[in-house]
């Protein structure tokens, strides 16, 4: 099992260049629970995720894992506790599925990259686990599009962390390849005990598979706690401005968020 | 286990030894190809150099060049094999070994084939360098060195800074790169243009790059900053193999990517600068040598020293063929230059096609 970590923001401000971001947010991630982000385009969902796993230095504030600032810490230090799947990581030509799951290795570690049986268990089991197994030998190239998703988080799950952090792990892929990774972290999340913390943009995802949910504006916090308690027509209305309804999911008893645009509503007229 | 028994909800749990010896055995094939290569290069290399200390106008029994190398006295091969092949033959292969490895470091790094430091201006700016120091400060040996490297560095430094935006992308960095380069070879154009005549001769290899006349004293130098700055890349192979999945991703590895990006731009430069004072940049050679190696070794695993290897082979070859097989006498640079120009029209053509990497 996992240790548990807590992950803190603290009065965070964020930025490139001259354009700022996030402004003084403050929130903080439970620890062994599904974490979802959520909130309109350019809202800072990505900059959070990226100044959180140290990617990004702050302009002021700081992000605290467990009461250490994560930007004053030895990067492979970081990399051990904590990992990210960035949004478009580049598969490098002709590489093959176990090498690239290998890569998750590279915090654990020295230099010339000695390798270890440790090592191999580690990719064995994350191809295991992400159901990769088959195409381990195979050019990362030639997969499909929900294949190659689930190739980069076994290559997130090799390298071991307690914590883990993905921006939008479902874009690209079709409904069931979507439910199939979500399910799969909820796995992680369940069996492991690992605290995930992810960005998504299907609302109704986000409430389903979310312990606790995080609605981002303008670069602040919005709201946060459960999803019955986030997920609401004011919310949406004020993340999103978009009118809906929100009803009870029949499927998982979770909120269910239904939009209401400007054509087929029934209760006009 | 097999494909259909997948238990996606124990991530973490211990595989089955079979399995963890599948990975094993496909992670170790992969490595072994790599291996045949390096040790295929590696007898080439020294099959290659025995036929140039022992071949050219005059031909010398390998029990004769084993005398020289072990310092006996043997009469007309003490000097041909002793004073003009073996120094040259030595730099080919260490200069080569630089430009090879510089070159795939930067082509890694940048995740770019056309970003090697001869066609984005750091060898033009070592050229260029050089060339000044001779013609208009009439330096020779260490002086010209010294000011080949800094000037790598600078332009380097240079490139690197008038790309940056939000990080370095590979291509931005190319045109970059490639307008600079021009720059500094008409300023190299220049110098020779106004340059005496018993200058010239001297001045002349910085254009393509030549072994003519390579004395111990062009030797020792790169024998040394190879010696020093290799093993600080090789230590770095890994951090390298992560930098190719991208900077965020490399940095959620563990990868201090700005840091390890300077480390690797300035020990590559210094190869190259080093290599670059004593030969002359050799045209195309940091090019070449990687997309070769990648092609040798397939997929996955560290192409540095392949690479390495493939640039030494291809020095010595062509510079041999420059001087013995092609009627007039050529140097080196010549005959790399016309092996790597088609190739460069290639990958321009294919990387305006699709997003091209190494």
């Amino acid at each position: 099992m996992t240790t548990e970590h807590s992950l803190l923001v603290e009065d965070l401000t964020l930025g490139y260049q001259d354009r700022v971001v996030v402004e003084s947010l403050a929130l903080e991630v439970p620890p062994g629970a599904v974490t979802v982000i959520v909130g309109a385009n350019a809202c800072g969902k990505s900059t959070l995720l990226k100044a959180m796993s140290r990617l990004l230095s702050p302009r002021g504030g700081h992000v605290l894992l467990d009461g250490e600032r994560v930007h004053k810490m030895p990067s492979k230090e970081v990399a051990r506790t904590l990992g990210l799947l960035p949004q478009s990581p580049i598969a490098p030509e002709g590489i093959a599925v176990s090498d690239l799951v290998g890569r998750g290795r590279h915090p654990h570690q020295g230099m010339f990259s000695r390798w270890t049986r440790e090592d191999d268990e580690a990719v064995a089991a994350a191809l295991v686990a992400t159901g990769t197994l088959e195409l381990a030998d195979r050019p990362v190239d030639e997969l499909s599009g929900g294949q190659r998703q689930r190739v980069w988080i076994a290559m997130a799950l090799a390298q071991r962390t307690d914590l883990l952090l993905l921006d939008e792990p479902t874009t690209f892929l079709d409904v069931s390849h979507q439910v199939e990774v979500l399910d799969l972290l909820t796995d992680l999340n369940r069996s492991m005990g690992t605290t995930i913390v992810m960005v998504l943009h299907d609302l109704n995802l986000a409430a389903r598979y979310a312990d606790h949910l995080i609605a981002l504006a303008d670069g602040g916090l919005h709201a946060a706690g459960t999803p019955e308690q986030v997920l609401t027509p004011e919310t949406v209305e004020a993340v999103f401005g978009l009118r809906s309804r929100i009803i009870t999911d029949p499927v998982s008893g979770r909120p269910l968020m239904l939009p209401i645009g400007r054509h087929h509503d029934a209760s006009a007229d | 286990m097999s494909g259909s028994a997948i238990d996606t909800t124990r991530p973490h749990a211990a595989p089955d030894a079979d399995v963890v010896a599948a990975v094993a055995r496909g992670r170790r094939g992969r490595g072994r190809r790599r291996l045949v290569v390096i040790a295929l290069l590696s007898a080439l290399i020294l099959g290659g150099f025995a036929v140039t200390l022992m071949f050219g106008r005059t031909f010398y029994p390998p029990a004769d060049v084993v005398g020289v190398i072990l310092g006996r006295d043997v009469p007309g091969a003490t000097f041909t094999v002793g004073r003009l092949r073996l120094p040259r033959a030595v730099l080919a292969v260490v200069a080569g070994l630089c430009f090879g490895m510089a070159g795939v470091t930067f082509q890694t790094m940048l995740r770019n084939p056309l970003a090697s430091p001869d066609i984005i201006g750091i060898s033009a700016g070592a050229g260029a360098a050089a060339t000044f120091a001779i013609v208009v400060l009439s330096l020779e040996g260490v002086g010209v060195s010294a000011f080949a490297i800094v000037s790598g560095l600078a332009v380097a430094l240079l490139v690197y800074v008038l790309a940056y935006r939000n990080g370095v992308a590979g291509g931005r960095l190319v045109l970059v790169g490639i307008g600079i380069a021009a720059m500094l070879q008409s300023v190299t154009d220049h110098i020779l243009d106004r340059a005496a005549q018993w200058d010239l001769q001297e001045a002349l290899r910085w254009l393509t790059g030549s072994l003519n006349g390579t004395t111990w004293g062009d030797v020792v130098p790169v024998v040394i900053a190879l010696a020093v700055l290799a093993p600080v890349l090789l230590a770095r192979g890994g951090d390298l193999d992560a930098l190719r999945l991208g900077d965020d991703t490399a940095a959620a590895l563990g990868v201090r990517v700005d840091r390890t990006r300077l480390l690797l731009i300035v020990a590559a430069v210094g190869l190259i600068a080093f290599a670059t004072a004593a030969a002359g940049p050799i045209a195309f050679v940091a090019f070449l040598s990687g997309p070769i190696a990648a092609r040798l070794v397939g997929p996955g695993g560290s192409l540095l020293l392949p690479s390495a290897l493939v640039g030494a082979l291809l020095v010595l070859v062509a510079d041999f063929a420059g001087q013995y097989l092609l009627g007039t006498r050529f140097p080196v640079g010549v005959v790399t230059g016309v092996l790597g120009a088609p190739y460069l029209v290639y990958l321009i053509v294919r990387t305006h096609r699709a997003g091209g990497s190494l």
